[in-house]
């Protein structure tokens, strides 16, 4: 029995290690090959990384600046409409009149009179917001009524876009027509054209408009919701995780609720917004669009993030902690609020970050609770209609100006940097925790 | 009648929300908590006979203090949580019976539209500039209207001092009947402590409330739904426009409602995002598990992550804006036509979403292999590719179609690069490069903008809706089971 095989390895021995000699340049060779395959794949997955990040980025950059023309505007009182420079005089005067006649004689004092398409494409080169610009200086300097002042004017985002891409003289963009160009081409020779950075993307709401449109709407909306998912989900999924982890009795009931949560975590987004719709706004009748509406969804969306990783962080806390506390004759609950409870808190609160940043990149949901209107007013309290920072990218995404496509990059990259920063916080959070 | 009333109201201004009275009522209600913590400890060392006493006690003030806390704070609360989600209903329903019958015999979506303009009405006058109004208007419709805003006006009173008096009462009545019940003897801590370990099971048991309300909401819905349009059209029909249906007044007209071309859509969607997805999410879980230095892995890992921390609707933006364009140049110069919102650019950002949770899920299943078989199958004198897919992906296969079945299910449950980067027209195809539609886009297209609640088109949604839950909710269940058994085959 032993020696059979010992007589056939050495008869066979000789072809087995001429094969096995021949077959390792082959076999190492597919080795190599299978590494440099593994490696690609790696490598492809932070390509796609960078092309997403630059691609964004790019696309992000225009939106930071603006084009703004100086324009001499004359506060001339027939054309305001009013005789006196008091406030409320002021504040009803024609500014329209007085924009489009300074613009008029601006470029019309040269050889010949503007015809009626000519200054129709001359006034569609500023913004809709220029009158207020012309009315805001006014009221702020009341001494220019009925003197000629220079005021500098947003231009339209169809000539910021096409200021942005440089093109040739005459070559004009496809909104912008060959006349336009040239009067573009003359206000920047004579030095009316300045690049500044765009402040009022960060302190205006949403608008039609993309030259005026900002994010602090949108901003505000996110700040509300996730101040009531945070006050909802944290206290929740804590106390949630205590008792599954510290409490919970080897039931049916036990089972019942452990299946659920990690069911729950991973049931589509979409499905929360239809129970929020159908539950939370339709049954309980809470205003639709509402941060407060918005949070409660989030809140059931993240549950279960938040209490698998409480539970985690209850588990790893040392069962001899748990031990000598009630040795000395505490309580269950005394050992689990007192003990257990400040040792897990910086996992728990990690987990809750992770938590929270999930649910404030979450979009799905919050369109189907109506979230998705058009809202020119700021928030100011959790029943106030809002929208929040991904819904305002969808409909900015979705707008066909081509001005918007930077504004998207622009909220993108705000968006990205929000979740940066709470993600470096989970990630300093969780190592000061593991050092301990 | 309505004029008997109308001098009380020329003494007070309604014009504030009836949140912002609901607000405030929580904030007093907070203060009142508080204050009956300091009152309950007050009362415990009252019942000693002082604070030098106090050792007698068998409980420690502050736990008198505390369960005087939740005792004041938490009925109330409740009550305020059950007033604030009936309140609406039950004044509406006042409101409607005080209206004359021709509105009250509206339909549901009228009747609706009209006591939102009451609503509006409300909340926007005074009520002595609509009474002025009321003396003012002769138009007889408008009449109504306004004397049916005041009405709400007081009706929106009246509940908030209702409000406002049943929280005081409860509050008053609870403390007092527990604080008359203080002794020595009396054990405050095993009692709060029995309240604490309620509202621990209470906060542990939303997950099962959630999953009940989900099913219920969808259910019953889709359940309407399938009144007015029979669930085998839905299943296995292949025409599907739910616009149609609503403008020709044929509720569900045959055919209109097959959902077939969405599954199709939204299974080829998937299926492209999975070929992306499987394949190089699992060489990267071989690469950085068996050949990367920790160097390259402490580098690789948090910028995979980032792959999975970017928010959906980022993806949606860059497939719709970036790949669907390149897809379409690059099928357009060698002559094919590609739609602009290409089936293809949709998955394939899909699977670039998807590879970092395949990725991680796989490698988690490859490292939970036994040491000592990769050992084994090395000292036998095997490459270590040959240790990859001879010895290490066989044992860790279950693991690793758990995480595939679980990406699946991410896929198909996936929304906002569907709704921005696929399109809107029911195909049913399996050319990737045409335009397709899936159960997500639908939903999302159904239920936003103007809708009726009870028409098929809203309906439908649910319906969907409830198909979207039940296939994730059973590869999610089909995903553990698999996984289990795997544990059990090395624990």
């Amino acid at each position: 029995m032993i020696k059979t095989p010992q007589t056939q390895q050495e008869t066979a021995m000789p072809t087995i290690t001429e094969k096995v000699t021949q077959s390792l340049k082959k076999r190492h060779q597919k080795e190599r090959r299978f590494k440099r395959i593994g490696l690609f794949a790696v490598l492809f997955g932070f390509m796609l990384v960078i092309v997403l990040i630059t691609d964004i980025t790019s696309k992000a950059l225009p939106a930071f600046h603006q084009h703004w023309v100086k324009l001499e505007i004359d506060y001339n009182n027939a054309w305001l409409n009013v005789s006196s420079t008091a406030d409320e005089s002021l504040n009803k005067a024609n500014y329209r009149k007085v924009l489009k006649k300074s613009v008029y004689e601006m470029f019309s004092s040269s050889d010949k009179k503007l015809n009626r398409k000519a200054k129709r494409q001359l006034f569609k080169l500023f913004s809709t917001n220029a009158e207020f610009t012309v009315k805001d200086t006014l009221i702020a300097n009341p001494e220019y009524f009925n003197k000629k002042t220079a005021v500098w004017v947003r231009l339209d985002d169809d000539v910021d876009s096409y200021l942005k891409e440089d093109f040739a003289v005459g070559d004009a963009g496809l909104r912008i027509s060959k006349q336009q160009a040239l009067w573009l081409e003359k206000l920047s020779s004579e030095q009316r054209i300045e690049r500044r950075f765009n402040f009022s993307f960060f302190t205006a709401s949403d608008s039609r408009e993309p030259e005026l449109a900002g994010i602090k709407g949108a901003l505000m909306g996110t700040l509300l919701t996730m101040f009531v998912t945070l006050l909802l989900s944290f206290p929740l999924g804590v106390a949630g995780a205590l008792y599954l982890e510290e409490f919970a009795p080897k039931n049916k009931l036990t089972d019942l609720i452990e299946i659920n949560i990690n069911n729950l975590a991973a049931v589509p987004s979409i499905v929360f917004g239809l129970l929020g719709l159908a539950v939370i706004i339709n049954v309980f009748g809470l205003p639709r669009s509402a941060p407060l509406v918005g949070g409660i969804v989030l809140t059931l969306m993240t549950l279960p993030t938040i209490i698998i990783a409480s539970r985690a962080a209850i588990k790893a806390v040392p069962p001899s902690l748990r031990e000598a506390a009630l040795g000395l004759g505490a309580s269950k609950m005394q050992v689990t609020f007192s003990h257990v409870l400040p040792q897990a808190m910086p996992g728990i609160i990690t987990g809750a970050i992770i938590g929270v940043a999930q649910a404030l990149g979450e979009t799905a949901p919050l369109l189907m609770i109506g979230m998705v209107a058009f809202i020119v007013d700021v928030p100011s309290s959790i029943v106030d209609s809002a929208t929040v920072l991904p819904v305002q990218i969808f409909l900015w995404a979705d707008s066909p100006e081509r001005a918007f496509l930077a504004k998207t990059s622009a909220a993108i990259l705000v968006l990205l940097a929000l979740l940066l920063v709470i993600n470096v916080s989970a990630t300093v959070l969780r190592s000061k925790f593991e050092k301990k | 009648m309505l004029h008997l009333r109308h001098s009380r109201f020329t003494s007070y201004k309604i014009s504030h929300g009836l949140y912002m009275n609901s607000s405030l009522l929580f904030f007093v209600l907070l203060c009142l908590t508080l204050f009956s913590y300091w009152f309950g400890v007050q009362r415990a060392l009252k019942t000693v006979g002082g604070a030098e006493h106090k050792k007698n006690l068998v409980c420690l003030p502050e736990q008198f203090g505390l369960l005087t806390a939740m005792v004041c704070g938490l009925p109330a609360l409740i009550t305020l949580l059950i007033f604030n989600s009936a309140e609406q209903l039950v004044i509406e329903q006042l409101l409607t019976s005080t209206l004359p019958a021709n509105i009250q015999s509206l339909s549901s979506i009228d009747l609706g539209l009209y006591l939102n303009n009451i609503r509006a009405i409300a909340s926007s006058e005074t009520a002595q500039s609509l009474l002025i109004s009321i003396n003012e208007s002769n138009d007889l419709i408008q009449q109504v209207q306004l004397k049916a805003a005041l009405e709400l006006q007081e009706l929106n009173y009246n509940a908030s001092w209702l409000k406002t008096g049943l929280v005081l009462i409860i509050v008053c009545v609870s403390v007092t009947m527990l604080v008359r019940k203080f002794s020595i003897t009396f054990q405050a801590r095993q009692k709060s402590e029995t309240i604490v370990r309620a509202l621990l099971v209470a906060s542990s048991a939303i997950a099962i409330l959630t999953t009940v309300g989900i099913i219920v909401s969808v259910l019953f819905e889709s359940i309407y739904f399938f009144k007015s349009v029979p669930i085998s059209d839905f299943m296995f029909g292949t025409q599907w426009s739910p616009q149609t249906a609503m403008r020709s007044d044929q509720v569900g007209g045959s055919g209109s409602f097959g959902a077939v071309p969405l599954f199709a859509g939204t299974m080829l969607i998937t299926f492209i995002a999975m070929l992306l997805a499987v394949p190089v999410g699992l060489m990267i879980a071989i690469y950085l598990s068996q050949y990367a230095n920790s160097r390259l892995r402490a580098f690789a890992k948090p910028m995979l992550e980032i792959l999975a921390g970017i928010p959906t609707v980022v993806y949606g933006f860059f497939a719709a804006l970036t790949v669907a364009p390149v897809i379409r140049n690059l099928g357009e110069s060698i002559g094919l036509s590609v739609a602009s919102e290409s089936a293809l650019a949709a998955g394939l950002v899909m699977g670039t979403m998807i590879i970092p949770f395949v990725s991680s899920l796989s490698e988690d299943a490859i490292s939970a292999v036994p040491t000592a078989l990769k050992e084994a199958s090395l000292g036998m004198g095997a490459t270590k590719s040959e240790t990859v897919t001879k010895v290490l992906l066989p044992a860790a296969l279950p693991g690793i179609v758990g995480a595939i079945l679980l990406a699946i299910s991410r896929a198909i449950g996936e929304t906002m690069i569907v709704v921005m980067a696929a399109g809107m027209a029911a195909n049913l195809t399996a050319n990737p490069l045409d335009s397709v539609t899936t159960v997500t886009v639908q939903i999302v297209t159904l239920l936003t903008g103007d809708q009726e609640f009870d028409s098929p088109k809203t309906l439908a949604a649910f319906a969907l809706g409830l198909m979207l839950f039940i296939t994730t909710l059973g590869l999610n269940i089909l995903a553990l089971k698999v996984v289990r058994k795997y544990r059990e085959q090395y624990d």
